[in-house]
This record gives structure tokens, C-alpha cells and sequence, in this order.
């Protein structure tokens, strides 16, 4: 077999810059040209897709195995530290490259829609195209720097996103909070790059993975404290417990954003950076331990948030949370596989949901604005009985809806009960007991998720309608543009999870008629294989059975039920409950309040972190900065100044005076001459 | 005669030194200050039969400096006669702060 060139991988990357250039310069030289980021801003994310998937069977022709690294030139070479500007495919890469122009060529052409009335239409798709270009850099960088590049340029492009309406106050606080919140997590990667550099000497992937299991001892201090710090980046980038606060205000920016970045993309950065640090965190058995825990505490606490938000958009983003945090169960539980499964899955039922509730939202916002009512176009108490206004977006929400809580055959059933069930049998060894708490807080939550989405449907699509008399005359389907990307969506939410069907399924009747088994688990192999050698080898084997018995089918056939007893359940309790709008309806009381208001995080983040930081910056700029150093600079110039005010008072202004110095100084010299 | 000549030379100097450092009025320092010129000449020539005929030709140079500095020096002092209607030297203090 020959080996393996992939062409064009570097215009996977290139193409959404030049995308960026050419509407950045529209929005400078002529905004009003919108037919120019129409074309070019979906345009080159498309073309990346071909390419991508061009690349990808490429890829599966020759049977790749080893990762392929384009050199494209050398970045840094400083003393002993060399870094190329190197792109990598392989197994991982190519998925994410799949997920992240796939996915964000659908969100682009809807976003023409959705904007099209906007006047800053060509800033946003040079925006949008930056970040997909940032993004591609991060999954297929080949080191941990150029990885920490694109890292880095997500993070700019949210934040610029989010605050994308800048001249609204709360919008651009809510960009400013994102970005902060994810200098913590980055503080976290640059620390773990510095001691992966001195305890190995390289940083590229390659390098590293293969040098990692001779370097470090298993369960070591030294790789324990590099993966935390790695998961610590990645529970900033990725939302999780303790720092998932940015993701929920990150909703300010436009819906296709949410969509994009802070649902199918750049949060799963911290999933894909876990996987790709596979080998390292399976010697870090704590590590796993933090990662699968935070990832179960994440996924049951954004839930039990999710379930009193009325802002359609807040429940979708603590959904995201949500999701993430299975995600991390799966990649800590070492299910690589699984949790970039979830990874993808997520990335099309969630892009679906939240692109569904900006078509709702713009149907609302439009209904509203013609008759002149300032009522929240996001809030679910303003909808209700939307499914006879916009049917295609009403039935695409139901398949997304049943995909994410996980109703089989759905594409979430696949990914999310494989998570579950990685989880479960990965109760073994020292940790046992953790993981069997996790299995059933994991559990708890996609209870949770199925009720909280049922809730969202009920309350937007279903019942009477409570927008108001005037206004439900204007609510309508929204235009081609924007409703095929969601059929598209809800396609790809249905039969996405056939790509990875457990053995145990496919072999059962009924359920076995589904094509392929475990495909993604067998592509994926040549990147985790490194990592499940090594748990293996160290006596993490994972057994066939869940902590309280019972075999796969058996609880797969259950997690179903679960899913659907509580879609039910929802609908009907909820469908029963009368709800007024926003404006007339009182406030939640008791625990209703607790969750309403998200457990009082931010309030204590508040006073805990934000306040006691302001007043030590406060008081070190009074102390330090006013009093020592401006008080040493400014003394400085005070003593000159009054050194200077005495020399000015032997100034007279009067001729005979200075000609009197100049003889006494004459009459000096001279003395010295004679007598010295 | 030397010696004589170099004193006298001396005493005009100093007498034109001190007319400078305490007279106000500014015709007065104008006129001292051409004292002092002149005593500078007149060592000059004293002492160009001790050293050299060439002091005598500074001398020429020096007659004509102090030519061209009483034309402007009384020019100055007309023009600042005409502005203030004074030449007192205490009522001028520009050369200050």
C-alpha cells in the first residue's frame, strides 16, 4: 500500500480565511453589498466540506493507520524547542474537520436568512468564516501550540460573536464574561504545555504520545498534574463545572452563533483536546476520575437548570452544558470513541435545536415588531401553539428533540446510552465506587433531559397560542433559506447514529435491522488504541455488565422507556398546567425560584470571586499603584521642581547683577590660575 | 613707562568693571563699557614694545568693533527710551523667569 497524501488539506484551513478577508473588507468598503458574503461566506465553508470529505475517503481508500503531518513551515525553532506549522490528519482529525465545516456550512446558509435584515450583515460572516478557520486550526494542528493558535482564536471569535451587538450593554458585558471566564482554562493549557515541554521536550502530538508512556509513570504526580491542567482548559473551553457560567450569557449573540460556536463546535474543543490527550490522561487514573466526575456533576446540575428557564435560548444552553458534560463522562471513562461520537451526534440534533429556536425566534421577533409590542420574542410564555404557524420547524424540533433524549433510533440513543454504558462497566479497579455514582447521576440527567425538552416543545409549539390576537396573524413559517437546513439537520439527527450500532443491538431482533456496527469505534481505533493499550495494560479492563447487572440490550431497552415514559409524562403534566405570557405571569416561588434563578451560581460567584478580586485590584491600585508609584514618580518631580525654584529666585532679570557674577567668576578663574 | 601704562590700563579697566556692576543708568554702562575697551587698547599698545607690533593691529580691529557696537548699543537704547521713556537699568527685568 502506498502511503498516503492528502491534497489540498492546507486549503481546508486556508479557504475560510480568505472567506474572512473578503468580508472583512466588504464590511469596510461596502457594507451594503450583501450579495458578496451571501456567496463567499457559506461558499468557502462549502468547498472546505468538499475538500474534507474528498480527504476522507481518500483516507478510507488507502486505509490510513498512522497519522499524516503536512509540514507547511517552520514556526518556531528557539534553543531546543522546535514547533512546525504543521497540519495533521488522521482518524480524529478528519471527524471533527467533518463535524466542523458540515455542520457550519448548514449554520451558514441559515444564517443568511436570519441576518439578512441585520446592518452589520458582512461583519458577521467575516466573523463566522474567522472562526471556522480558528476552529480547523485547532483540530488539525499538529502540535499543542498551533493547537493552543486556534484555541485561542475561538475564544476571540465568541467573544466577538457574543458581544456582536455591541451597542446593547448586557450583550457586550456577556462577550466580555466569556472571554475572562476562558482565561482561566487557558492559564490551565499554557500551564500543562510548559510542563509537557520540560518533562519531554517536544510538543507535538506525535512526539509526545509516543514518548508519554516511557516518561511518565502510571498514575504518576507529574502526568496526573499535566492532564489536570489540560481538563482544567477544557472545563473553560467546554463549559463545565466551575466555569460553564459564560456559556448560558454567550446566548446574547445571534442564534446562528449559539448554533455554531456554543453548541456544535468550539465547545466540543475540550472534548476533542481530552481525546486527542487520550494516552496521557490513561495514566492519570485520578485524572479520569476528576474528568468523568466534573463531566456527571456538569451534566446533572445544567439539567436540573434547564428545567425552569423560559428563555427558549437559556434552556438550549444549559442543554449544551448538559450534553457537554456527558461528553466528558464518555472521554474520562475513557470511551474515546463514545464521547466524540456524542461529540458529532450532539453537534447535529443541538445545531438543529437551537437553529429551530432562532427560526422561532425570528418569526416572533418579526410578529412583534410589526405590531409594535415590546414583548420578549424569546420567551416561551409569549409562544405556545407555534406548530400551526410553522409546521416544518415544529416536526424537525420533535426529531431533534427525541434524538437528544434519546429515543431510539435517534441518533442521541446511540451515543448517549453507549456513554452510559462505558461508564457502567467501567466500574473497576480503585475507583469502582465513583463510577457507579457517576453511572447513576448520568442517568438522573438524561431523565432530566428528556423532561426539560419536552417541556421547551409543549410550551412553544403546543396549546394555545399566547402571543396575542394582532400579533398571531404575522407568525409564519420562515423562508427556504432557513428551514433546509434544518430538514437537512433533522436527517442527519436521525440517521446519524447508525453510523456506530453496538454489536449487542445490531445481533438483537427488532432493534438489529440497522446497517453497520460500530463503524466509528473501528475508524477511531487507530487513535485510541494507544490509549486502551495502556489502560489495559495497567489493569483498567472494563467489564460487560452495568454496576446493577443486566446486559447491554436489556438497559438500552430501558434508558428507551425511560426517555419515552417521560416525554409523556412532560407533555401531558405540562400540557395540562395553564401558562399566561411572560409579562402577567407571576414570579416562581420555593425550589421553582432555586432553579429559576440557576442556584444563585452567579450571585456567589459574585461574592465569592468577582467582588473580593474587584477590591483587592481596587485597593492595589489605590496602595500600590497611586501612593508608591506615582508617589515616588511624582516626588521625583516635586524635589527637581523645588530645586529649580530656588535656582530661578537668584534670577534678578537685572543687567548689572549678571555682569556682577560673570567679574566674580572671571576674578575666580583668575585666582585659581595665579595662586592654584 | 611700562609698568606705568599697564597700571593705568588696569585702573580704567576696573573703573569701567565697577561702572558696569553698580551704575543703573544705561548710557552710564554704555560708557563704561567702551572704557573698558579702550583700556584693553591702550595695554595693547603698551605692551607692543615688550612683545610684538601685532597687539597694535588688534587694536584697529577692536576701534572698530566698538564703532559698530556704539552705533546698535545707542540704537537699543533709543528704541527702549521711546518705549518706556526711561534708560533706567532697574526698570528693565525681562532677562528673568
Amino acid at each position: 500500500m502506498e502511503a498516503f497524501h492528502p491534497t489540498l488539506l492546507w486549503a481546508i484551513v486556508l479557504l475560510p480565511l480568505v472567506g474572512f478577508a473578503v468580508n472583512g473588507l466588504t464590511a469596510f468598503a461596502a457594507p451594503d453589498r450583501k450579495s458578496i458574503p451571501t456567496w463567499i461566506g457559506p461558499g468557502v465553508v462549502g468547498l472546505a466540506f468538499v475538500i474534507a470529505v474528498s480527504s476522507f475517503f481518500g483516507m478510507r481508500a488507502a486505509g490510513v493507520e498512522e497519522p499524516v503531518v503536512q509540514t507547511l513551515w517552520q514556526w518556531i525553532a528557539v534553543g531546543g524547542l522546535r514547533i512546525d506549522a504543521a497540519l495533521q490528519l488522521d482518524a480524529l482529525s478528519i471527524v471533527m474537520t467533518l463535524v466542523v465545516t458540515g455542520v457550519g456550512f448548514l449554520i451558514h446558509v441559515f444564517s443568511v436568512g436570519y441576518m439578512r435584515e441585520d446592518a452589520g450583515y458582512a461583519r458577521y460572516f467575516a466573523y463566522l468564516n474567522l472562526f471556522v478557520f480558528f476552529m480547523l486550526l485547532l483540530v488539525l494542528g499538529s502540535s499543542f501550540p498551533l493547537m493552543f493558535v486556534g484555541w485561542e482564536g475561538v475564544g476571540l471569535c465568541s467573544y466577538l460573536l457574543i458581544g456582536f451587538w455591541f451597542a446593547d450593554r448586557e450583550k457586550a458585558d456577556a462577550g466580555k464574561k466569556a472571554f475572562i471566564v476562558n482565561r482561566i482554562g487557558d492559564f490551565g493549557f499554557l500551564i500543562a504545555m510548559f510542563m509537557l515541554y520540560a518533562n519531554i521536550g517536544s510538543l507535538d502530538f506525535v512526539t509526545v504520545f509516543a514518548q508519554a508512556p516511557a516518561t511518565f509513570a502510571y498514575g504518576g504526580a507529574a502526568v496526573t498534574a499535566i492532564t489536570l491542567f489540560l481538563f482544567l482548559g477544557a472545563t473553560g473551553k467546554s463549559a463545565q463545572i466551575p466555569l460553564y457560567v459564560w456559556l448560558p450569557d454567550a446566548m446574547a449573540g445571534p442564534t446562528p452563533v449559539s448554533a455554531l460556536i456554543h453548541a456544535a463546535t468550539m465547545v466540543t474543543g475540550g472534548v476533542y483536546l481530552v481525546a486527542r490527550a487520550g494516552v496521557l490522561f490513561s495514566l492519570a487514573p485520578i485524572s479520569s476520575v476528576v474528568v468523568t466526575g466534573v463531566g456527571a456533576l456538569t451534566a446533572l446540575f445544567a439539567a436540573t437548570i434547564g428545567l425552569m428557564q423560559y428563555d427558549i435560548k437559556k434552556v438550549l444552553a444549559y442543554s449544551t452544558v448538559s450534553q457537554l458534560g456527558y461528553m466528558f463522562i464518555g472521554v474520562g471513562a475513557g470511551a474515546y470513541a463514545a464521547g466524540i461520537f456524542h461529540l458529532m451526534t450532539h453537534a447535529f440534533f443541538k445545531a438543529l435545536l437551537f437553529l429551530g429556536s432562532g427560526a422561532v425566534i425570528h418569526s416572533m421577533h418579526e410578529a412583534f415588531h410589526h405590531t409594535h409590542k415590546d414583548w420578549d420574542a424569546q420567551d416561551m410564555r409569549n409562544m405556545g401553539g407555534l406548530r400551526h404557524h410553522m409546521p416544518i420547524t415544529w416536526v424537525t424540533m420533535w426529531i431533534a428533540t427525541l434524538a437528544i433524549a434519546g429515543v431510539w433510533p435517534f441518533a442521541g440513543f446511540f451515543s448517549k446510552d453507549e456513554i452510559i454504558w462505558q461508564v457502567g462497566a467501567h466500574a473497576v479497579g480503585p475507583f469502582a465506587a465513583w463510577y457507579r455514582v457517576y453511572w447513576v447521576l448520568a442517568l438522573t440527567a438524561a431523565v432530566l433531559t428528556a423532561f426539560y425538552m419536552t417541556r421547551l416543545m409543549v410550551l412553544t409549539f403546543h396549546g394555545e397560542n399566547r402571543s396575542g390576537d394582532a400579533e398571531r396573524k404575522h407568525l409564519h413559517e420562515v423562508s427556504p433559506v432557513m428551514w433546509v437546513p434544518l430538514a437537512v439537520l433533522a436527517g442527519l439527527a436521525t440517521v446519524g447514529g447508525w453510523l456506530n450500532v453496538p454489536e449487542a443491538i445490531s445481533e438483537t431482533p427488532v432493534l438489529g435491522w440497522l446497517p453497520g456496527s460500530e463503524w466509528l469505534h473501528e475508524w477511531l481505533h487507530p487513535v485510541t488504541e494507544a490509549a486502551d493499550g495502556l489502560a489495559a495494560a495497567n489493569g483498567v479492563s472494563v467489564v460487560d455488565a452495568a454496576p446493577f447487572g443486566g446486559g447491554e440490550v436489556l438497559w438500552a431497552v430501558l434508558s428507551v422507556a425511560l426517555a419515552l415514559g417521560t416525554i409523556m409524562v412532560a407533555a401531558s403534566v405540562i400540557g395540562r398546567r395553564k401558562y399566561r405570557p411572560a409579562t402577567e405571569s407571576p414570579a416562581p416561588r420555593g425550589f421553582a425560584a432555586v432553579l429559576y434563578h440557576k442556584w444563585y451560581v452567579d450571585e456567589i460567584y459574585d461574592i465569592v470571586v468577582v467582588r473580593p478580586v474587584l477590591a483587592i485590584s481596587r485597593s492595589l491600585s489605590r496602595i500600590v499603584d497611586g501612593f508608591l508609584i506615582d508617589g515616588t514618580v511624582n516626588g521625583a518631580g516635586y524635589v527637581s521642581r523645588a530645586f529649580g525654584w530656588v535656582g530661578s529666585r537668584m534670577q534678578t532679570g537685572q543687567v548689572n547683577t549678571y555682569a556682577f557674577a560673570l567679574v566674580g567668576g572671571v576674578l575666580i578663574v583668575i585666582a585659581l590660575v595665579v595662586f592654584g | 613707562m611700562l609698568t606705568q601704562s599697564m597700571i593705568l590700563a588696569s585702573l580704567l579697566f576696573a573703573i569701567g568693571v565697577a561702572g558696569v556692576i553698580f551704575r543703573r543708568n544705561a548710557i552710564i554702562l554704555f560708557l563704561c563699557i567702551e572704557l573698558m575697551l579702550n583700556a584693553v587698547n591702550l595695554m595693547f599698545v603698551a605692551l607692543s614694545t615688550a612683545i610684538g607690533i601685532q597687539g597694535q593691529v588688534f587694536v584697529f580691529f577692536v576701534m572698530t568693533v566698538a564703532a559698530a557696537e556704539a552705533a546698535v548699543g545707542l540704537a537699543i537704547i533709543i528704541s527702549i527710551f521711546r518705549l518706556r521713556e526711561t534708560v533706567d537699568m532697574k526698570d528693565f527685568n525681562l532677562l528673568r523667569w
